[in-house]
């Protein structure tokens, strides 16, 4: 193998990273925001705001990350992608506008409620059309070349809506068990309730897309029931038990940080399986991880710095996390 | 400024106008990430052919820039009993550095599309050929010192014009003097720099970008010694300027430092090679305009300063409080007049506006472009709604209890009697 094969490889690696690190840390970002919508009153509110403002920012920095890593890396799936898309992701992107701008303005505001919306809204929108981009990546892309040849709702169907609500439940879990983390008292209660349902939630809708999947275009069945491919998928579901058996007893046991880390854990479960039936295309049907690389001077140069940039990014981030570690209280926002 | 001299005026103003920078950067990023998107969803063709090249610069930016931004901004915000003063220093300092980083990043990218170098063309793809050259391409160097002093200068502005408006209203007063010094200072150094600067990037845009240089001074005809046209209503039709009022020998001079030097004229560049000559006629005379408003502040200020009335002349403040958004409006101005100018290209002189649309139907650009005019409408409105109650309220007396820090009372119970319960 010399560089020409090597370099996608490593890229599909980083960006395959960058996106997971995304959907995890925005995840439960907007899971708060989802769970905004059913807290009680403005008291919850706040501390359930305050628990995430310091750090929102830069988890949503991994989401751009994600856009200009697959520009550089695998131009064509980016260009093929981002029209096929391009209602849902405006849609996404309006909602992470409102999303973000809510955090500085509700602060500021006195009349909570419009912002509130805002953030609530935003967060619901934002999420859904991810699982919508997601399920139309999954359910594969009409491509000539490097141009998007479909039309303007390809992207709608039973599955993206499936997994567009499947998102919602998901982010909210971990919106839910990071709530357990970071708070105490009736809201913490509350989050092991929410917790809860959520989890049953998940785990009927990741039930539902795995047994949707194998019937959808493309070689997905011959993936999921041939040899030798189905060996490297039979570990996802085994470990999809395991993990939301764990997770339920810890949230039933009352443990604070486990259901929390455990449904990282899903996530990482669901995720591998999915990168695991659709591997080595980047955007199915056509665009593999070999046909879609940009130039290889391209890869290189990018690769070097990204090597040694992003252990630092991942050190002061964590840094951060640890400045901010432990509970939160209503009062602690701007000073 | 506090670290080191222990004033509280210092404390006081940098919390004053972080609330104001927190609020602008939520507004910043928010719009960001949008067009690290919109390369793709609207226009695909340009970034399949780009990618290779401009690709990495983006990611570079990502990586050097946006992620040091947004995690320090974090501390910088909410860390202020959280890490102590030197450590809260260091990430202030780390959020500046980032927006430094993210202006190189992004202006070497814009740059590069204007006079683009170290690439190959092959079946309509640009390859990298020699990072160096693309990422230091020759406009480079003068785009970024222009539009970095441009950022700066903004901001100074809207620190006098704010500083100003408490002298006029009699608030605020140490800190409206601690704005007011620090802000003539600072714009009458750098506005001629930047009066330099201009220059300089207009002999580089000469260079490679004539065709902008004849429309941005609405010139036609190829001559020597050309004047100058202050005023004119250019028509692209007849080619020629209705009411010009023109300065002989002055353009020459100014473009070329020479009094007889030839400039070309638009007529000697194809019309579909040409780009729209009226808008950028008159935004690149409203930036310069505005520059010698800047320059007249800065001297003016210098002068009242050594004469001790700066604090007194209430007419000197006025002028002030209307200068405070200049500098937004000249690097509007400023932009689009390099923007326009370069067309009809995205990447000079090779890839066409035309040619880099994505396959996208037209009603659906047309909706979401609507959207985005509302959305940015009500964001931007809000935003600055909040950026002025926060200048109304001011920097305040120092306030006399310190902010007090949630840890240390851990345990506190989620009990809020004075609180509604339910869904109000």
């Amino acid at each position: 193998m010399d560089s020409i094969d090597i370099l996608p490889l490593v890229w599909f690696g980083v960006i395959a990273f960058g996106v997971f690190m995304y959907v995890l840390l925005d995840g439960f970002v907007l899971g708060i925001g989802i769970l905004c919508g059913v807290a009680y009153g403005e008291a919850e509110r706040d501390i359930m705001m305050n628990s995430v403002a310091p750090i929102w920012d830069g988890n949503e920095t991994w989401l751009v990350l994600g856009g200009v890593a697959l520009l550089a890396a695998f131009p064509p799936a980016y260009t093929v992608l981002l029209p096929a898309l391009y209602l849902p992701l405006t849609g996404m992107l309006i909602a992470l506008i409102f999303r973000g701008v809510a955090f500085e303005f509700r602060f500021k505001a006195r009349r909570k409620l419009g912002w509130n919306l805002a953030f609530v809204l935003g967060s619901l929108v934002a999420t859904f059309f991810q699982g919508v981009t997601l399920g139309a990546i999954v359910q594969g892309i009409e491509a000539n070349g490097a141009q998007y040849v479909g039309g303007s709702f390809d992207w709608f169907s039973g599955f993206t809506m499936l997994t567009g609500f499947a998102l919602v439940a998901g982010y909210a879990l971990l919106g839910a068990t990071w709530v357990v983390m970071k708070t105490t008292g009736l809201l913490q209660d509350r989050a092991y309730r929410w917790s809860r349902t959520l989890l049953t939630a998940v785990i009927v809708f990741m039930a539902l897309v795995s047994v949707y999947v194998p019937f959808l275009d493309g070689n997905y069945a011959e993936r999921w029931f041939g040899f030798p491919h189905a060996l490297l998928l039979v570990p996802f579901p085994l470990l999809g038990v395991v993990v939301s058996y764990f997770l339920y007893r810890s949230v039933a046991a009352r443990y604070e940080y486990w259901p929390f880390l455990l449904s990282l854990g899903m996530f990482a479960v669901g995720y591998g399986g999915l990168a695991a039936s659709f591997w080595p295309h980047i955007i199915p049907p056509h665009l593999t991880i070999w046909n879609a690389a940009s130039p290889p001077e391209t890869q290189s140069f990018l690769i070097v710095g990204l090597l040694i940039l992003l252990p630092f990014i991942l050190f002061y981030t964590a840094w951060s996390y640890w400045i901010f570690r432990g509970k939160v209280g209503r009062d602690m926002g701007y000073h | 400024m506090h670290l080191f001299t222990g004033r509280d005026v210092f404390r006081r103003l940098y919390q004053f106008w972080v609330k104001i920078f927190a609020v602008s950067f939520g507004m910043g990023v928010v719009s960001g990430i949008v067009m690290s998107f919109q390369f793709g969803t609207n226009w695909s063709v340009f970034a399949e052919a780009t990618a290779p090249v401009l690709g990495p610069l983006f990611s570079y930016e990502v990586l050097t820039a946006f992620f040091l931004e947004a995690t320090f901004l974090g501390i910088m915000l909410f860390g202020w009993n959280k890490v102590g003063p030197k450590l809260h220093f260091f990430a202030t300092a780390m959020v500046a550095i980032g927006t430094m980083l993210s202006a190189f990043w992004i202006l070497s990218a814009n740059s590069w599309m204007h006079t683009p170098a170290g690439y190959e063309l092959r079946d309509g793809v640009f390859y990298p050929v020699d990072w160096w050259a693309i990422v230091f391409n020759p406009s480079f160097p003068y785009r970024l010192v222009h539009m970095v002093l441009a950022a700066y200068l903004t901001t100074a502005f809207v620190i006098l014009g704010v500083g100003a408006w408490y002298r006029l209203k009699g608030t605020a007063h140490e800190a409206s003097r601690v704005m007011l010094v620090m802000g003539v200072a600072f714009v009458s150094i750098v506005t001629p720099l930047q009066i330099v600067a201009g220059d300089f990037h207009g002999l580089n845009t000469l260079e490679h970008q004539p065709a902008k240089v004849a429309a941005l001074e609405a010139h036609w005809e190829t001559e020597k010694g050309a004047a100058l046209a202050l005023f004119a209503w250019p028509d692209a039709e007849a080619e020629t300027n209705h009411y010009e009022i023109s300065v002989p020998n002055m353009a020459s001079l100014i473009l070329m430092h020479d009094w007889d030097g030839e400039l070309v004229g638009l007529k000697d560049f194809p019309a579909s090679e040409r780009p729209p000559v009226a808008p950028i006629f008159f935004s690149f005379r409203l930036m310069v305009g505005l520059g010698i408003l800047m320059l007249i502040a800065g001297l003016t200020g210098l002068w009242l300063a050594f004469r001790g009335r700066l604090f007194d002349a209430r007419g000197y403040h006025r002028y002030l409080v209307a200068m405070a958004p200049s500098g937004f409006l000249a690097v509007l101005a400023g932009w689009f007049t390099t923007e326009i100018g370069r067309q009809p290209y995205t990447v000079y002189g090779l890839l066409r506006t035309a040619d880099s649309v994505s396959p996208v139907s037209a009603p659906s650009v047309a909706a979401t472009l609507i959207t985005f005019v509302i959305v940015y409408g009500i964001v931007f409105g809000g935003g600055m709604y909040y950026i002025l109650r926060v200048i109304r309220t001011g920097p305040g007396k120092a306030p006399e209890h310190p902010v007090p820090d949630p840890y240390a009372t851990p345990a506190r119970p989620l009990s809020y009697p004075d609180e509604p319960v339910g869904e109000e």
